[in-house]
This record gives structure tokens, C-alpha cells and sequence, in this order.
């Protein structure tokens, strides 16, 4: 099956910000892309890359077979988009968006209502049609920005840090609906900040300072760093921080809620010294093991080693 | 044409969510109208020379009419027509009506009379006022001799047009602002604000706003998004323009002389430009503060060198060179043209060839600058 979304080589510069370097990827039917990455980081710029709102400096995209500087509106004919900033108006209901977005992606106002009544359950905004969207919560927005951009039962879907600023619960609904959207059959860009949200996809691209350092499954970035990352639970912090990081196979420390994952060269050696060294330095060790690395690990020691590498 | 529709009812939504900026566009002109209007006409008691050569009983009776409507005070009797000029010239009148030795002949013979009222135009205010006052008075006063006429005499023998008509001429200052050269002037403001203006800021808010990122990705073609923002303000300067002329008209009594259907075209060819104007101003803004940034020093020299306030005879003449750049300046000619002398489009080919330049050069730059896309 050939992917519904392609981009090779894709430059953005803003003035003299090289907002994206060289951005390459592919995303199949049924498959969500998470693109993960700091503030900055270049996901945004991508994004609109992809959807043809920038035109890119250098470099291709193509949407379910066609190229987006060629054949721009075939392109984004098969296309949604939930940008990252709240792009539906304020001014008109629920509904009046919904339908005015169906009307220019040309549904049929006979499909309309079936299709309205559809999304609206769909997203769970029954009961909401008739209010102004500027008087939406923070999460009912961004459902009703899902239904806009899937009113043209699109094949490709593009969500924009679709959870930013989005309470807990809600944030699963929305995770619950992408998932329902992948079993159908569509290809979907998701960025993120939250590395729980990124692990739930099937690929996952790390951006950084506008590049994918790294690309691959939750099972292939974590391969890298098996085995080399050990969960200490010991108080109290700074003098555990310090110990652990005089141990010459330390690389790194991080704090992890009330725990510390360590980055190891190899775990035997901190394994058999980290206690004693501890216990010397008057820390209290609860629990000290081998875990599978989590993507946290993976991507502070691709950040490590490219601060290195510059 | 489904796209263009559902792009239009939504820009009308807009309009109707917002009926604040749509009082504005709809109470604004009668507001300035009335305001500029109606500087001129609280001042009572201006002084007058009178140089009545006919000294009959129509005469005295149009000079009666005079000092009764309370405008002016008969204050000086001058002998000839320098006297006349002299004490406007030193001040000492502000306005001076000269009566034809014929007046009451003509009047009595049914010949159309006329009599002449100048007009110290140094003090706009005061002049403002006599000008409305001289014309006013004089016609309510014709009107009267009319009825007289009929009445005495019966239709077959009275002739058609007033008995006698007052023509003023206003010294030092001869296009002064009178409800006659405000009238036009707003129309082609007001236009000029609602289409500029508004038209910029309505693209620019969805910049602003965020929702042309959402709109981008739409199959929505470029003109059809400018024809849908600039319909509903072509529409509302239409109602803006009949409104004007409906309060000109029975308000003020600036009478129009030349084609209704005529005016309302050529406001749709000045539309144009302006709309050019617009649309080039929101390919450069990315916030309506911006955008107000650009629109309004752009207005202030539209008003003051458009011959709107101030003459263009009387600018510099680099300043004149300037007045032949905006469109304007061609639009309150065709105006009027039209509202005070009556003309037909035969007249006005310059000023119409000269706005359809304007209108090509402006939209065509702005829809070839015009980009769907964020950058
Ligand atoms: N329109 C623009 N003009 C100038 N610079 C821009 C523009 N858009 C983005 N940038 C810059 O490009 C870089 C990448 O920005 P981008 O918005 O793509 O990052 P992001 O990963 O989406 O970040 P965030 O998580 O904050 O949304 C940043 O340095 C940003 O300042
Ligand atoms: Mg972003």
C-alpha cells in the first residue's frame, strides 16, 4: 500500500531561522505519525508544510498521491487539518462552523444533516449545536475543530497539538476518537508534547531545532537504549543526584516523579556500586533496577549527544 | 458558485453578529452630515449690505423676506455695486444682495428674475450659513410669489421654473464647504471609509484570528474569498450612498439635479479602486492594528487633497500633482457634477476613464499579491 503522506527533504526559513532542516517522512493508511518535540522545535512549521499553508524553500510533499505544489487543491481535497491555535469563528454557533466548512469542502447539503448529527455525536458535542463557538471550553473547541476538519470524511488528518490545554479526561476522548479514526482506514499527523501520547503511536518522529533526529517504532527507539537505563528510588535528592553522577558509568541523571532513571554505559557496574557509594554518602536506597527504557530516556540522550555532536 | 454562497452568508453572518460596526457604517454618514451640516446653520444676524436698484414693491417685499427669516441683517444700503464690494472687502458686511433695476418688471411680466448674493467666504462657518440662508430664503420667498402668481392669475399663464432665481457667488473662498459640497464630499468619504477600510480589516481579522490557517485548506480559490469579503461592503456603501442623498435631499435641500442611477453606477466604478486600496492594504498586515496603521494616514490626505476641504485651485501646485493620485479627487468632480449641476456621463468621460485606471492598477496588484498561504 503506498503511503497517503510524503515529505522528503522539506526546508523552512523564517528570515534567519531555519525553522525546518530537511524534514522526510512517510505515513501509511491506518498509521498515526506522532511528531514529538520542544517548544521550537519546528512541529508547527512541518504541519503547515504539509498542508500547503507555507510553501516549503526546498523539498516535496505529497498528500494521497499528489504533489501539494503541483496539484495543491487534489492534494488537500483528501485532507484535514486541526491547526494548533484555534482557527474556527468565534462569531458563528456550533453548527453555523460545521456547516459552513461542509459547504466549502462541498458536502452535499442533503448529506449535511446525516453528517452533522454523525460528528456532533461523534465528538460529543450533542446539545451544543446552537451555542457560539467563542463560548466553548478549551476541549469542546478543539472537538469542534476535529469535526470541521473531518466533515470531508478525509483520508489524511493532521492534529496539531490536538490535546494542548485540554483536560485529562477529555484528552482520553480525544485519543478514543483518533484511534476509531485509524481503525477506518485513515493516515494521521499528530504532534505533541506529551511522550505518553507520542508512545501511543505507530511511529513516532523526534524533532529538534527543525530536524527528525530519530524515526521508528516505540519498540525500535527504545531498542537503542535497552539495558542501559536503571530506576533508583533513594532519598534524599541533591546528594543521591551527586552520587550517582561521580559514578564514571553515569551519564545521566533524571528525575522521574519521585524516582531517578540513570543512563548507563552498562548496567552491572553502577548496579553493584551504586548502593554502597550511596549508602556512604548517607542517602536512604529504596529500590534500585534494571527497567526498559522509556521514551524520555531515548530522547534526553539523542538531545544529549547532539548538544555533544554541535 | 455552492463555495461562493456559503463564503458570502458568512461574511453577512459576520456583519450581523457585529451590528455595532454596522450602526456605524449606517448612522455615521447621516451623523457627520448632520454635524457638518448643521455648523453653518445656528448662525443668526450676519451683516449685510443691501443695493436694491429696482426699489419697487417686489423688491421690498423680497428684502422683507430677508429680514424676517432672521439670517441676516439688513445693516448697510450701498448705492453701487463697488460699494458693495468695498464693505465686504473691508469686513464691515459679510454678505451683500443686489436686486436688478428689472426684478419687479420681470416678475410682474413672468420673465425668470435674478438676483445676485455674494458672500464673504473668508469665515467658512458664517458663510456657510449665508449661503444656506441666501438660497433657502430666496427660494421659500419664489415659492410664495408662485402660489400668488397661480392663484391670481390661474396655470395657463404662469411659466415653468421659479420666478426668480438667486445666484450666489461666494468671494475668496469659492468652493467653500456648504451642505452642497458636503453632500457629495461624504459620499465619497464614507465610501471611501467602508470599502478601504473595512474591506482591509475584514481579511485581516481572519489573519488576525487564525482562521485563515483553516481556510487555506479549504478548496476555496482566492477570489472567491475577495469577492465574498467585498460583497456585503459593496452593498452597505450602496445603502450608505441613497442614505446621504435621501438626508441631502429632504434634509438640507441640496437638490439633485443629474441622474440617481447614474450616481449610484459611477459610486460603483469608485468603489473599485478603493477596494484595490483595501485588499493591497491586507496583503501587507498581519493585525488590524497594523492595518489601521496604514488606513489612516492614507485617509488624511485623501481628505484634505481631494478638494473635499480645501480648493485644489488654491493648493500648491505640488501638492495638485499629488490630488491627480487619488481617486477621490475624480469622484467628487462626477459627484458633483451630477447632484449640483446636472450633467450627464458625456461629461465626465476624464473622470471616468481616470477611476477605471485606478480600479484595474489597484485590484489587479492586490489579486496578484493576494496569497492563500501563511507566508
Ligand atoms: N511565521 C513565522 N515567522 C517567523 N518565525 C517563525 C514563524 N513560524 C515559526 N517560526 C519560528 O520557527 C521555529 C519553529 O516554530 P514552530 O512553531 O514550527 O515550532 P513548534 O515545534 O510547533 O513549537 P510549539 O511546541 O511551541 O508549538 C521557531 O523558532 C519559531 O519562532
Ligand atoms: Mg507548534
Amino acid at each position: 500500500m503506498d503511503p497517503l503522506i510524503v515529505a522528503s527533504d522539506l526546508h523552512k526559513s523564517f528570515g534567519s531561522t531555519h525553522a525546518v532542516k530537511g524534514v522526510s517522512l512517510s505515513v501509511r493508511a491506518g498509521e498515526a505519525y506522532g511528531l514529538v518535540g520542544p517548544d521550537g522545535a519546528g512541529k508547527t512549521t512541518t504541519m503547515r508544510l504539509l498542508v500547503g499553508a507555507l510553501s516549503p524553500d526546498a523539498g516535496t510533499a505529497q498528500v494521497g498521491g499528489f504533489d501539494l505544489q503541483l496539484r495543491t487543491e487534489e492534494a488537500r481535497a483528501g485532507l484535514g487539518y486541526l491547526p494548533q491555535r484555534f482557527s474556527l469563528y468565534g462569531d458563528l454557533t456550533v453548527v453555523e462552523n460545521l456547516q459552513f466548512f461542509a459547504q466549502v469542502r462541498g458536502v452535499g447539503s442533503a448529506d449535511f444533516v446525516k453528517r452533522a448529527a454523525e460528528l456532533f455525536k461523534f465528538v460529543g458535542l450533542e446539545g451544543f449545536e446552537h451555542r457560539r463557538a467563542d463560548q466553548l471550553s478549551g476541549g469542546m473547541k478543539q472537538k469542534l475543530g476535529l469535526a470541521c476538519a473531518l466533515v470531508h470524511q478525509p483520508k489524511v488528518l493532521l492534529l496539531d497539538e490536538p490535546t494542548g490545554g485540554v483536560d485529562p479526561v477529555t484528552r482520553q476522548d480525544f485519543w478514543q476518537l483518533i484511534i476509531r479514526l485509524l481503525t477506518e482506514g485513515t493516515a494521521v499527523i499528530i504532534s505533541t508534547p506529551y511522550m505518553d501520547e507520542a508512545a501511543r503511536c505507530s511511529r513516532i518522529g523526534f524533532m529538534h531545532t527543525g530536524r527528525l533526529l530519530v524515526e521508528g517504532t516505540l519498540r525500535e527507539l527504545t531498542a537503542s537504549m535497552a539495558g542501559r537505563v536503571l530506576e533508583l528510588a533513594a532519598h534524599p535528592k541533591d546528594t543521591v543526584k551527586r552520587t550517582a553522577l561521580a559514578d564514571p558509568d553515569v551519564e545521566d541523571v533524571l528525575t522521574f516523579g519521585d524516582r531517578f532513571h540513570l543512563r548507563v554505559k552498562e548496567a552491572a557496574g553502577p548496579l553493584a556500586r551504586l548502593p554502597g557509594a550511596l549508602a556512604e554518602a548517607g542517602a536512604t536506597v529504596e529500590r534500585l533496577r534494571s527497567v526498559p527504557p522509556a521514551l524520555e530516556d531515548v530522547f534526553i540522550s539523542l538531545l544529549a549527544s547532539s548538544a555533544k555532536g554541535n | 458558485m455552492r463555495r461562493l454562497r456559503a463564503l458570502i452568508r458568512k461574511e453577512f453572518t459576520h456583519m450581523r453578529r457585529d451590528p455595532r460596526t454596522l450602526v456605524m457604517i449606517l448612522i455615521m454618514p447621516i451623523l457627520q452630515l448632520f454635524l457638518l451640516g448643521y455648523i453653518s446653520n445656528d448662525v443668526r444676524n450676519i451683516s449685510a449690505v443691501v443695493f436694491d436698484q429696482d426699489n419697487s414693491r417686489a423688491s421690498r417685499a423680497l428684502l422683507d423676506a430677508y429680514r424676517a427669516a432672521d439670517y441676516f441683517s439688513l445693516d448697510y444700503v450701498a448705492y453701487s455695486e463697488a460699494d458693495v464690494t468695498q464693505l465686504i472687502d473691508s469686513g464691515q458686511a459679510r454678505a451683500g444682495i443686489i436686486i436688478p433695476p428689472s426684478y419687479g418688471g420681470d416678475l410682474a411680466a413672468g420673465r425668470s428674475a435674478e438676483v445676485a448674493v455674494l458672500i464673504d467666504g473668508s469665515d467658512p462657518t458664517i458663510a456657510n450659513a449665508a449661503l444656506s440662508a441666501a438660497t433657502f430664503v430666496g427660494q421659500a420667498h419664489a415659492t410664495n410669489i408662485r402660489f400668488q402668481q397661480l392663484a391670481v392669475r390661474g396655470p395657463a399663464a404662469v411659466t415653468a421654473g421659479l420666478p426668480f432665481e438667486v445666484r450666489t457667488r461666494v468671494l475668496y473662498n469659492p468652493d467653500l464647504l456648504s451642505s452642497y459640497n458636503i453632500v457629495p464630499g461624504l459620499i465619497g468619504t464614507i465610501l471611501l471609509f467602508t470599502t478601504m477600510g473595512l474591506t482591509a480589516n475584514a481579511i485581516v481579522r481572519e489573519r488576525e484570528r487564525g482562521t485563515i490557517e483553516q481556510l487555506i485548506v479549504t478548496p476555496i480559490r482566492n477570489w472567491e474569498l475577495i469577492l465574498a469579503k467585498i460583497t456585503p461592503f459593496i452593498l452597505v456603501s450602496m445603502v450608505d450612498v441613497v442614505l446621504i442623498l435621501l438626508v441631502g435631499t429632504l434634509w438640507f435641500g441640496v437638490p439633485i439635479r443629474g441622474s440617481v442611477l447614474l450616481l449610484l453606477a459611477l459610486s460603483g466604478l469608485y468603489l473599485l479602486p478603493n477596494l484595490g486600496l483595501g485588499l493591497l492594504i491586507s496583503t501587507f498586515a498581519r493585525t488590524q492594528q497594523e492595518a489601521q496603521i496604514v488606513i489612516l494616514p492614507l485617509m488624511l490626505p485623501f481628505w484634505m487633497l481631494s478638494g473635499f476641504i480645501f480648493p485644489i485651485a488654491a493648493m500648491p501646485a505640488a501638492l495638485q500633482v499629488i490630488s491627480r493620485f487619488i481617486p477621490l479627487t475624480y469622484f467628487l468632480v462626477i459627484v458633483r457634477s451630477i447632484v449640483i449641476k446636472g450633467v450627464g456621463i458625456e461629461i465626465l468621460i476624464p473622470q471616468i476613464a481616470a477611476l477605471s485606471i485606478f480600479a484595474v492598477l489597484l485590484l489587479g496588484i492586490a489579486a496578484l499579491r493576494f496569497r492563500k498561504t501563511l507566508d
